[in-house]
């Protein structure tokens, strides 16, 4: 079993519905094949350094998953097959990268808790103030 | 006179090459891995046009630039930095 980490580039042509259901059938393709999926992140539409097949922007999403080799090219074929996928890149996480990883998952978590910890925190002063 | 003695005079010439000595960042404070998808990171390694800068002059180790380097060419396969461009800072 490996780490590895993959980050696609979706067309901006697709709704957000459309966008999801393709990242949902790249997360299918990985757990069919016994991968596990360690982290998802969404970046959502950005823009790109340079075109790509005359797009300036693109949907980004980032996948974490542990798994045996093989799976990398089943994976790829089916980025290459795909016509929504206009980039992908795959790479193995070494023990450093891992660790890196690791670290950054914490932190979106921290945040993220942080984030929901303020909300209702907001919505009952709002409620004292009514 | 007063103007001769104004004239300032130097027993040892000054040396002009008085320069702080280059580091490696990252041995400095203890990073291993650099990241492909934080582009305002990488940029620090980058001229104006894009081009990774050589390691005589941001004093990163070899095992460093050689990781820097994997790092930048990766982030400008998925477009998060350009491969060529004019004036990004």
């Amino acid at each position: 079993m490996n780490h590895y980490e993959t980050v696609f580039i979706l067309t901006p042509v697709l709704s957000d519905a459309q966008m999801k259901e393709a990242v949902e059938k790249f997360k299918t393709v990985l757990t069919d094949n016994g991968a596990a999926i360690v982290n998802e992140e969404n970046w959502g539409l950005r823009k790109l350094a340079y075109p790509i097949e005359k797009k300036t922007t693109g949907f980004y999403t980032l996948v974490e998953f542990d798994a045996e080799p093989t799976i990398v090219t089943k994976l790829e074929t089916a980025f290459r097959r795909d016509e929504k996928v206009i980039r992908f890149l795959t790479i193995r996480n070494d023990k450093f990268a891992a660790e890196y990883a690791a670290k950054r998952r914490s932190l979106k978590k921290a945040a993220k808790e942080a984030v929901k910890e303020e909300a209702p925190a907001e919505e009952a002063q709002v409620e004292t103030n009514a | 006179m007063a103007q001769a003695q104004s004239e300032i005079r130097y027993l040892t010439p000054l040396s002009v090459d008085n320069k702080k000595k280059k580091y490696c960042r990252f041995k400095r404070s203890g990073i291993k891995y650099i990241d492909y998808k934080d582009p305002e990171f990488l940029k620090k390694f980058l001229n104006e046009q894009g081009k990774i800068l050589p390691r005589r002059l941001t004093g990163t180790s070899l095992k460093f630039q050689r990781r820097v380097a994997r790092a930048v060419k990766r982030a400008r396969h998925i477009a998060l930095l350009p491969f060529v461009t004019d004036l990004m800072k």
